[in-house]
């Protein structure tokens, strides 16, 4: 019995850890961006790497709750959902490290009248990956708080969209630019959008998780 | 010669334990929360402790209803009633010991010419309907409890896992119980008036031969769960799984608590000291009860779910399951009787004598349309019921009350009847009060019953005493069965 409740505790803490490392990426993944942006070269190299730690640990947390999972086969019935969340949001942290990677290799030149909407961009796909980060939590630990959340979730992600396509537009509107310097910010936007996208797409099935778990 | 006849409950008692024991831990098995092995483990124990401690209560009901008088053909009401299972499982259609085992009773009722006793017939069919009523109410009262608790308490998804698999093995633990005190009167209730068996003293526990009857019978369910039920338990489980686990926890609490309520006669005895309405004990299906559960939660989720074939099913196997066994009783008797020459029943005669006479004479019982029968005996039980029906119109109480008085059994009070009667499950005290009955004839059994009574209050009905007069009945099936071999 002992062994059994130090098993449970001890996933539940795997859990929380796990999900600290993907609240924790997206903190990083802000502050390299604004180092970047503000032209702090070695703030920036820092924080990529300290964003290479978080999702190594990240990798090894879900490797070793999944193994727990099976092992102990402990929620037989909501195991496929956990192990698939947890894989999500996994792929969430993959992106705020291969985004801030992209930044590194690709060095674009980001023009200074776009910083603001930039770093507003940035900000409502944290603020979505934070309100993520909370659903998963209450999943966990207190499924009826889960809507509360959710909805966060989803107006950030539309935050997002919008902030997105003003961009875009001014991108495309602003003369003096090569093209290939217009499509270059303009994929920036997008990869940052699509970060919110993704954390609502999560958002959604999360939602389906908890349909299924709710008595 | 006699264990040879058990084989019959042994074959009864291991289709249970195949088929029953997965409505216990089925589902606990099928989604792997518990280990198949640790599922057998348990469950065979408490069914055998369910049998011996708490398996008499739903016997009694059974011995009302038919009290088989020979061992072949105690055999045979097992066998049809094992083999009924069988083919109706064969034929894919829903089935349940308790009901195969009553049709059974039946077709040896039919076939010796003793009257059912409609009462108790009435007691049984209404538990079957009432049943899976009941698991039905349970499981909503249990489930909307349930979910009250883990939202008010906030119970983390780990944690929940917990206490659900812990739960999962103590519904599973009680229910085994709860299995092996309800339905082990299915598997050897029809044997216990023919057991040659005496009372057992181990480490200073007396066993009654039907203890011992009831341990052997747990045994074969035993074995039926070891070696067959695991495939049933993986298909069980995963078709009750679409539930929640809490759900389904909730499912095998609410058909143990039906199966127990309906076996112990120790809530019987606390209700009866509360001068509250008690609950017949007699042996139901435990697959219904499971059912019923599951139609419970459908119900409390909004009806959507629920498979109405599946309840027609039950509903159709309240006719089908008796007929069918009865019918197979009836012809395998005859088999038994006409090419095997074995003795399948000991024929009772009635007379109204004398003495039976002077009886309904002196009880509020009519006895004036009867005086034309005076002497006259009849071959069996639905002779001697037509014959009285005819003269008088009786109501079912009082024909049962007449049967019972006009019974033949004649003996006489031997010192050699009182040797045999010392080797049995007797006590030195119940003994010496036989022994000075010594000398004297009876013709009835109500003749024995008063006599003793005369000498003893041991031997005196209490009105208002259910539990002491079961208990005395017990004694007197025990001492008119020595008589009788």
């Amino acid at each position: 019995m002992k062994k059994i409740l130090r098993v449970r505790t001890g996933i539940e803490k795997q859990v929380e850890h796990f999900l600290d490392q993907v609240s924790l990426s997206g903190l990083i993944f802000r502050q390299g961006c604004e180092y970047y942006l503000s032209g702090k070269e070695e703030d920036f190299e820092r924080k990529i790497q300290e964003i290479a730690d978080c999702e190594h640990v990240g990798d090894d947390l879900r490797r070793s709750i999944n193994e727990h999972l099976y092992s102990k086969t402990l929620i037989p019935e909501s195991r496929g959902d956990v192990m698939e969340l947890l894989e999500n949001m996994d792929s969430l942290l993959d992106r705020f490290k291969g985004t801030l990677w992209r930044f590194r290799i690709e060095l674009p030149e980001i023009c200074e009248e776009f910083h603001y909407d930039f770093k507003q961009l940035i900000n409502a796909s944290i603020e979505a990956n934070e309100a993520l980060v909370e659903s998963c939590r209450a999943f966990f630990i207190d499924i009826s708080k889960i809507s509360s959340h959710l909805h966060k979730v989803s107006y950030w992600e539309s935050e997002s969209d919008k902030i997105s396509i003003r961009l875009q537009e001014s991108i495309f509107s602003k003369k003096d630019l090569r093209l290939s310097h217009r499509m270059q910010q303009r994929d920036f936007a997008h990869s940052l959008d699509k970060i919110a996208d993704r954390a609502e797409d999560i958002a959604d099935k999360l939602n389906i998780y908890a349909i299924k778990r709710s008595l | 010669m006699f264990s040879f006849f058990l084989s019959s409950g042994f074959f009864l008692g291991w289709s249970l334990g195949a088929n029953d024991a997965s409505n216990v831990f089925g589902t606990a098995v099928g989604s792997k929360m518990i280990r198949f092995k640790t599922a057998a483990i348990y469950c065979s124990l408490f069914v055998i402790l369910g049998a011996v401690i708490s398996g008499a209560g739903a016997s009694h009901t059974l011995g009302k209803l038919g009290a088989v008088n020979a061992l072949a053909g105690a055999f045979l009401v097992a066998f049809s009633a094992a083999l009924s299972v069988y083919l109706m499982t064969l034929a894919k259609f829903p089935v349940s010991t308790s009901q195969a085992i009553v049709g059974a009773i039946i077709g040896w009722n039919l076939f010796s010419g003793s009257v059912t006793d409609i009462n108790a017939l009435t007691k049984i069919v209404s538990t079957w309907i009432f049943c899976p009523a009941l698991s039905a109410c349970f499981a909503i009262g249990l489930y909307k409890a349930t979910t009250i608790i883990i939202n008010r308490f906030k119970i983390r998804m780990f944690r929940l896992d917990l206490i659900t698999r812990y739960s999962l093995l103590s519904a599973g633990i009680f229910g085994s119980y709860a299995l092996g005190a309800n339905n082990i009167a299915n598997v050897m209730g029809v044997f216990v008036p023919v057991a040659p068996f005496s009372h057992i003293t181990l480490l200073g526990l007396t066993f009654s031969p039907a203890q011992q009857l009831f341990f052997l019978g747990g045994m074969a369910i035993a074995v039926g769960v070891f070696t067959y039920s695991k495939r049933v338990m993986m298909t069980v489980g995963t078709g009750i799984f679409p539930l929640t686990p809490v759900a389904a926890t909730v499912v095998v609490w609410s058909h143990s608590a039906v199966l127990f309520i309906f076996s112990s006669q120790a809530l019987e005895a606390w209700l009866l000291s509360h001068n509250l309405p008690t609950i017949p004990l007699v042996p139901v299906s435990s697959s219904q009860a499971i059912v019923g559960a599951v139609i419970g939660i459908g119900l409390l989720k909004g009806g959507r779910g629920i498979r109405w074939r599946t309840v027609t099913g039950i509903t159709s196997s309240w006719v089908t399951t008796p007929i069918i066994a009865a019918l197979v009783c009836f012809i395998s008797l005859f088999f038994m009787q006409n090419v095997f020459q074995q003795k399948t029943y000991t024929p009772v005669e009635y007379n109204i004598t004398q003495s039976a006479m002077q009886r309904l004479m002196d009880s509020e019982l009519p006895h004036a349309p009867f005086e034309p029968l005076m002497w006259e005996t009849f071959p069996n039980g639905m002779a001697f019921s037509k014959a009285i029906h005819s003269a008088a119109n009786l109501n079912n109480e009082q024909a049962r009350s007449i049967l019972a008085i006009a019974e033949l059994f004649e003996v006489e009070i031997s010192s050699d009847l009182i040797q045999t009667l010392k080797k049995g499950p007797f006590t030195k005290e119940q003994i010496n009060i036989l022994s000075q009955l010594e000398g004297r004839t009876f013709q009835h059994k109500w003749e024995i019953k008063s006599a003793l009574a005369e000498k003893s209050k041991m031997f005196r009905y209490r009105p208002a005493d259910k539990q002491w007069n079961s208990h005395l009945d017990d004694f007197f099936s025990q001492l008119i069965g020595r008589m009788q071999s």
